[in-house]
């Protein structure tokens, strides 16, 4: 598998009028082609300025102090803003997490949809109008050729949606990004913009990188997860691997916190106590210690490295260094840990 | 819990209009009945727009209803105006949680302002010093360090603010309190901590909820009976577990099977029902018991069939 | 990532953390909002400057008769258009020394005047005392803008709460009156004053506060109707708050920042307004003085005798800068995000 993006070491800081914020603290992650990576997190732990600064779409107060972003073997961050023009909406595009205002009230939607292709690729007006209604079939706008001449208000929701995500795909980007696009959106409205990226990634092979707090939505859609937590991933591996074998005890805390529908109503549910912490002041150790009911003294003396569970899996936690004492994760974590020793069994078979 | 099974609150024909007579007329709530048994927790689920927080704003009144009735403890609450002493009582037994931690909370106001509102509209403290301490154990009940109180809300984080809006409704010592989407705009991993506050205070002072939401596996959680709306209708009503293992309404079916899971496994093999709107409406239909306790939006003769 | 660091053993000890929901105390003092404020405000130095500006103008304003030394009004032909002298210290500009014909003369000796006769910032070309005049036009101005800003307040503000609050017809009805009020230009309005009132503060008053308030009312009301959605109001209704209470308790805090926005406008606004009145020779009539008339005499002998506008253009500016920056100042106060 190729790896058609690769940040490494990314870190981004805010100058801000309190100071400093300190948003990403070296991330490093890879997109291989034609898969779907995830990348999970509680609000506020940098989830869209990571995506943002691929595509250099970042805030003016913004500062990129050190990292890379490889893309087919070349820094994205060396581009000048006249090179990136030509990547963005066109070899890399983005759905941003606010579906209502990423649409022009006063331009049809058609043209909107069109607008990317006249942009770069140079067809005519003709051919850009005739596959931006494509497109729109493709994402599932009931006849397309009527309603191109209707503007975003006409459109539910849901629909809105759809379109940004024709207006995102319709140059067939490489790279989809997509920031939290189901949020604001109702369940079955949720399930539906699912669907349709999955269907897309098979028709045009597009690599998306999918942002989300939601780890039902994960489940359904991603290859591959990242999840972060203060401005620095903890754990990424397969959807397997983060959802059945788990090493970060944020990560358990994540799925450990969901209630199911099985979930007995009688019982309390499991949460994580406290707060996130203030990115002015990123604590010295494990930024997750003080809510980590399994800290231990140099957790908050030093940041832990990752450490390797699997080739493709990495969980940054002391608990997995020799020296860590074993512990006892949550009971519905342990039950995800036997449900992977029973898949892993019947795969041998 | 809801054993004893005496309505607290019956809503009868409810319907709630805006722009009455004009273009621009929406049937929000549009005749829908049901009741809420005192100590229990009535969940009330469907889609953006079908009418769930305009249900809950009509019966704590913050509008007057277009035409039906809203009976609190056996009592017609829909018609009673707004600075008569009947209200002013009402206000103090019924309560609501709003949705949005950011705008829920006054930003120019103190914690101890905000959380005492209830208590100065109503004289409910002789005195400062008593004001203080009821607000130090309001606090303390909803775990908040009762030191916080001379702070602004923008210093606390959104599930922090979001138990201090549940302080300042339960300062009144209300019996009803109607939870807007209390969890929706927080975190996972903050969600758990304001739902378990919540239960945790129910059982303490024996409380009535209506927990309004959209994330199902919550509200099958933590609700005993739950009602399905759908443009401004109930479609369904049974209790949670009848809900979840017997939907009766395609629509229902329709929300549950796009409920996802947090188990790659179970999404691999989910298959997801669509809803025609078209096709599952008609006037000659009803919410109908169809089976002891489930209540179901049908015509007669499809009721026979269960 | 493959190289473990080394690392004492006992670091490894699970710490079991319990209480790790307990916070850290700040201990910031039991302040209430508007002590909080005050706080703010006389923390910011810029405006705490600027409040004392202005106080010092308002109090001789106030004691104009006190603290003037001559009367405003007095005409003594024969000291006409004198140069700035203070007692007889020999500052320049401030000597009683005149440029004339590229020579430097004494002008008060020119004059005949005694050696304890002396003008602190000259005379006009009817030998009145400009300083005094000044502190009798400030004073003037002030009140113009003080009055302007009290209709804003007690007209604009609840008008527009209430049209916003109330909302539907009550709203339709209140803005009607508005566009009416505002399509009426007014120079229209004051010129209409003119004719049924005698000329002077009076009618300039009258004209302002007829057609001043209808800016302050407008955009109080676009965001009362922003804020009466808000859920902490919804929150005070369900709780059973007042419509007046709810007013000014949620609502006026939290206009603050448009409040004092658009007084910032209304104060310089007001006074220009006068100014220009007095300028085309409207507002207010001789001999009394106000910063328009005063600028707009100086203006006539800027070329030969300067000092005559320098000075009531520089109050004019002070007045101008303090008050926008005393808003700044009192804007942030009122907000307790801005860190402090
Ligand atoms: N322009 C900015 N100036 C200062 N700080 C910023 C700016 N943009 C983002 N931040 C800070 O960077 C951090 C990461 O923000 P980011 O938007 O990436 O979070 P997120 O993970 O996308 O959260 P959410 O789920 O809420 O979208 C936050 O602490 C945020 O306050
Ligand atoms: N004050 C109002 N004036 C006019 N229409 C309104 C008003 N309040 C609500 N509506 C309309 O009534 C319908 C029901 O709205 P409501 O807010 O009750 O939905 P909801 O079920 O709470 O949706 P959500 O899940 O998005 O909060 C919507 O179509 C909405 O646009
Ligand atoms: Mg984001
Ligand atoms: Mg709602």
């Amino acid at each position: 598998m190729e790896k058609i993006l690769d940040v490494k070491n990314l870190n981004v800081d805010f100058s801000t009028y309190n100071g400093t914020v300190h948003a990403i603290r070296g991330v490093d992650f890879h997109l291989n082609s034609g898969e779907t990576l995830a990348i999970v997190g509680e609000s506020g732990s940098g989830k869209s300025v990571t995506v943002r600064t691929v595509l250099q779409l970042m805030a003016k107060n913004a500062k990129i102090t050190q990292g890379e972003i490889r893309y087919h073997d070349e820094d994205l961050l060396k581009k000048s803003e006249k090179q990136m023009d030509d990547i963005r909406g066109n070899k890399i595009s983005m759905i941003f997490q606010d579906p209502m205002t990423s649409l022009d009230p006063t331009m049809t939607i058609g043209k909107q949809v069109a607008e990317p292709l006249l942009i770069h690729n140079k067809v005519s007006k003709a051919d850009a109008l005739k596959r931006a209604e494509e497109v729109l079939r493709l994402v599932g706008i009931p006849n397309p050729k009527a309603r191109m001449k209707d503007y975003p208000h006409q459109f539910s929701g849901g629909q809105r949606q759809r379109i940004v995500i024709a207006i995102a795909i319709v140059n067939y980007p490489e790279i989809l990004i997509a920031d939290e696009p189901t949020t604001a959106l109702d369940v079955t409205v949720q399930a539906q913009i699912i669907d349709l990226l999955k269907e897309l990634q098979q028709k045009i092979g597009t690599s998306i990188i999918f942002i989300t707090h939601d780890l039902g939505v994960v489940a359904g859609i991603a290859d591959r997860v990242a999840v972060m937590y203060a401005g620095k991933l903890v754990e990424y591996g397969n959807v397997d691997e983060i959802f059945y074998d788990p090493q970060h005890p944020y990560t358990w805390g994540l799925l450990d916190s969901m209630p199911t529908l099985d979930t007995d109503d009688q019982n309390r549910l499991n949460s994580i106590p406290g707060t996130p912490p203030n990115l002015l002041n990123p604590p010295k150790g494990d930024a997750f210690a003080p809510r980590n009911a399994y800290a231990m003294e140099i957790d908050e003396e030093e940041q832990p490295p990752f450490f390797k569970v699997s080739k493709t899996h990495y969980a940054a936690t002391w608990l997995l260094h020799p020296d860590a004492p074993k512990v006892e994760p949550p009971k519905s974590i342990q039950q995800r840990f036997e449900k992977y020793q029973q898949m892993l069994g019947g795969s041998v078979k | 819990m809801a054993d004893e099974k005496t309505p607290i609150v019956q809503v009868k024909h409810l319907k709630q209009y805006f722009n009455i007579g004009k273009a621009n007329e929406v049937k929000a709530v549009d005749d829908i009945s049901f009741d809420i048994y005192k100590g229990e927790t009535f969940g009330l689920v469907g889609e953006s727009g079908s009418g769930k927080s305009t249900t809950g704003r009509s019966i704590i009144r913050l509008y007057n209803p277009t035409s039906g009735q809203i009976l609190f403890e056996g009592d017609d609450i829909s018609k009673i105006k707004n600075r008569s002493p009947r209200m002013k009582q009402f206000r103090q037994q019924m309560q609501m949680i709003f949705q949005d931690p950011y705008a829920s909370l006054n930003p120019r106001m103190k914690v101890k302002d905000i959380i005492a509102e209830g208590l100065d509209i109503n004289n409910l403290s002789k005195n400062d010093d008593e004001r203080t301490q009821r607000v130090e154990e309001l606090l303390n009940m909803v775990h908040l360090n009762p030191e916080h109180m001379s702070r602004y809300p923008y210093e606390f984080s959104g599930g922090q603010r979001q138990r201090i809006g549940i302080a300042r409704a339960l300062a009144v010592d209300p019996q009803f309190i109607i939870a807007d989407e209390p969890i929706s705009a927080l975190d996972v991993s903050i969600q758990a901590q304001v739902v378990n506050l919540l239960q945790d205070i129910q059982k303490q002072r024996n409380l009535t909820y209506m927990f309004i939401a959209h994330d199902l596996s919550m509200v099958k959680y933590i609700s005993d009976r739950i009602a399905v709306m759908y443009s401004g209708k109930i479609v369904e009503l049974a209790s949670a577990d009848e809900i979840y293992n017997n939907p009766l309404h395609p629509y229902t079916q329709s929300l549950l099977s796009a409920i996802p899971v947090p188990d790659p496994e179970v999404e691999k093999t989910r298959e997801r029902i669509d809803f025609d709107h078209k096709k599952h409406f008609s006037d000659d239909q009803r919410l109908q018991e169809v089976q002891p306790g489930h209540f179901l939006y049908c015509s007669d003769e499809q009721a026979k069939k269960y | 990532m493959e190289q473990v660091p080394k690392i004492p053993k006992e670091k490894f000890k699970l710490l079991h953390k319990k209480d790790n929901q307990a916070q850290e105390s700040l201990g910031t003092p039991s302040l209430t909002y508007l002590q909080d404020v005050r706080r703010r405000l006389f923390s910011n130095k810029v405006a705490t400057v600027c409040l004392i500006l202005l106080g010092i103008m308002v109090l001789i304003s106030v004691f104009a008769p006190v603290v003037a030394p001559h009367n405003p009004n007095t005409q003594r032909v024969e000291y006409s258009n004198l140069p700035p002298k203070i007692g007889n210290l020999d500052i320049p500009g401030f000597n009683g020394m005149q440029n004339m014909d590229g020579k430097s003369v004494d002008a008060y000796k020119a004059v005949n005047a005694p050696k304890d006769t002396y003008y602190i910032l000259g005379t006009d070309y009817l030998g009145r005392d400009l300083l005094s005049r000044i502190i009798y036009g400030t004073r003037l101005s002030l009140i113009v803008a003080v009055l302007a800003t009290l209709v804003d307040l007690i007209i604009g503000l609840p008008y527009g709460i209430v049209s916003g609050w109330k909302g539907g017809k009550v709203d339709t009805f209140l803005q009607r009156i508005i566009e009416i009020v505002s399509s009426v230009p007014n120079l229209v309005v004051v010129i209409l004053m003119m004719i049924i009132l005698k000329p002077g503060l009076v009618s300039i008053v009258i004209a302002i506060a007829l057609t001043d308030w209808v800016t302050m009312a407008r955009l109080i009301r676009a965001q009362t109707f922003q804020l009466k959605e808000q859920e902490y109001i919804l929150a005070a209704r369900t709780l059973g708050e007042s419509s007046t209470k709810i007013a000014t308790k949620h609502l006026i805090p939290n206009l603050s920042s448009t409040i004092i926005i658009q007084t910032m406008f209304t104060i310089p606004n007001a006074i220009f307004f006068e100014a220009f009145l007095s300028f085309i020779g409207i507002g207010i009539p001789a001999p009394n003085a106000s910063l328009g008339t005063l600028l707009s005499d100086g203006q006539k002998a800027f070329r030969f005798l300067p000092y005559q506008m320098w000075a009531p253009a520089l109050i004019l500016s002070i007045i101008m800068i303090a008050t926008n920056l005393l808003g700044d100042g009192l804007r942030d106060a009122f907000d307790p995000q801005s860190s402090d």
